[in-house]
């Protein structure tokens, strides 16, 4: 039967091939990339949802808006990019939807349906979400305040991840969503790992049943899902520069832990607070935060925060003006932070001195 | 710290320095320890009426005019006693019933409970 689908797939590989090359002769530049597009759109011929338009493009997949026939809702489809007869991409497409569809926590995007199209490339769907990726959102975040509001909530979901055993592994702007009603978003979980082991043998063994694309073509033989994930892993480095911890962009996986996502909120931070990307950001951070920036993206890991929370719980102290973990502040920077913190108290007390040298000297004369 | 205790704390600080500036005035300084004492006890007092105030009322406006309030009466009624001094008294002794009333507002933590 496989090697009957195989033979089928490539005589129409051929045949398309074919059909190209002579549409290439007769067909303008225009047509012919307006045929090229239509080509590469998902068949969602069989499925409750209708295209609206694509929105975005990954590494590995492509992200559509459609419509939700059945239920009247848009949503979010992510398709596996075209030619996806690629096992070990359909299988982390599906991967990440099984990763996704265990985090539920409103700082991450749930996940609504996940399947094979017609055209047999993987998809899942997801709720559609309305807004700007932090990259494009930070430009109307004036204050410093507000930005750290944002990364805390960043930090909420991530560690809610974590606390389930797993790590996102890809923690940039760019996959960072801002809602209209100010909901804070972390998207794109395609690299994330699982710190526990918790996809069960029959779970991955449906892999091979949903994922027509992990049987080997020449072979015929299904890529068990254990080797897929060693193969996305080990030795290989994911990521994205400036962002990922030296360990990761070591490809040293088994090293992988949550300070290495902490090592990415740390270049967020320093993102936010600094608006350049991180290796060329010049802006003199407050030294507190840039403290905490620094321990976060400690190049030995031991050096970093042990737990997102940790990062949180020194942010949190800096917003509400208190000294922080990370650094020591001399006597003249406890002052002047209690100065701010505690200003038009102080400013009593000052009058109050003020006013009582002045009685003084009054009745003295 | 609790209101009460913070009221207490400062509202006795407070009273103390208050009291410690007739070291500026020749004629009390000889009574300078009975001064820094009572002042210290008015202040304490105050402190602790703001700080039971703050703990019924959430309201820093209400908090300033009744520490100002209680600061004014018993500053008033230490000056009525010595018969003197009434403006080197009251107005110091006003302002910290004022400070205390805006420092347990501000300040300090409420009872679970009274949350």
């Amino acid at each position: 039967m496989r090697s009957e689908a195989f033979a089928s797939r490539k005589h129409k590989k051929t045949f398309y091939e074919s059909a190209t090359n002579h549409a290439m002769r007769y067909l303008s530049d225009k047509a012919l990339t307006r045929l090229r597009t239509s080509t590469e759109l998902p068949d969602l011929g069989g499925t409750r949802y209708r295209l609206i338009a694509q929105m975005a493009r990954g590494g590995m997949g492509v992200v559509y808006a459609a419509e939700d026939e059945r239920l009247q809702r848009r949503v979010a489809l992510k398709v596996l990019e075209v030619p996806g007869f690629d096992g070990d991409l359909a299988n982390r497409l599906m991967r990440e939807a099984r990763v996704l569809a265990r985090l539920e926590h409103p700082g991450i995007v749930p996940v609504h349906d996940a399947g094979t199209l017609a055209d047999g490339r993987v998809f899942y769907a997801m709720k559609f979400v309305e807004g700007q990726r932090l990259d494009q959102h930070i430009e109307s975040l004036a204050s410093a305040p507000d930005r750290l509001r944002i990364f805390l909530r960043i930090c909420d979901a991530v560690a809610f991840a974590h606390a389930r055993g797993v790590l996102h592994r890809d923690l940039k702007p760019a996959n960072i969503m801002v809602g209209s009603f100010g909901e804070v978003l972390v998207m794109d979980w395609g690299l994330a790992k699982l710190l526990v082991d918790v996809l069960k043998l029959d779970q991955l063994e449906n892999d091979a049943a949903i994922v027509r694309s992990s049987v080997h073509p020449d072979s015929g033989t299904v890529i068990p899902a254990s080797m897929i994930s060693a193969t996305t892993g080990h030795g290989r480095v994911l990521g994205t520069p400036g962002y990922m911890s030296p360990e990761q962009a070591g490809g040293e996986i088994e090293l992988l832990d949550a300070r290495s996502d902490i090592f990415s909120l740390g270049a967020l931070l320093r993102y936010l607070l600094s608006e350049k990307l991180p290796r060329h950001s010049s802006t003199l951070l407050d030294r507190s935060l840039e403290a905490i920036c620094a321990k976060a993206c400690a190049p030995a890991r031991e050096a970093r925060y042990s737990a997102v929370e940790e990062l949180t719980a020194d942010v949190l102290r800096y917003l509400n003006g208190f000294a922080v973990g990370a650094y020591r502040e001399s006597i003249f920077e406890k002052v002047t932070r209690f100065y701010r913190r505690h200003r038009f108290f102080v400013l009593l007390i000052a009058a109050y001195l003020l006013m009582r040298v002045l009685v003084i000297v009054l009745l003295r004369h | 710290m609790n209101k009460i205790l913070l009221g207490l704390l400062l509202g006795a600080v407070l009273g103390a320095i208050d009291g410690g500036t007739a070291w500026f005035y020749p004629e009390v300084r000889a009574q300078m320890v009975g001064i820094i004492v009572g002042s210290t006890i008015k202040g304490l007092i105050a402190g602790v009426a703001a700080g039971i105030f703050a703990r019924k009322v959430n309201s820093v406006p209400l908090g300033i005019v009744f520490g100002l309030a209680v600061g004014f009466v018993l500053a008033f009624l230490v000056a009525y006693m010595q018969h003197d001094h009434y403006f080197a008294i009251i107005l110091p002794g006003s302002i910290v019933g004022l400070l205390v009333g805006y420092a347990t507002q501000k300040y300090g933590v409420l009872p679970a409970t009274a949350r």
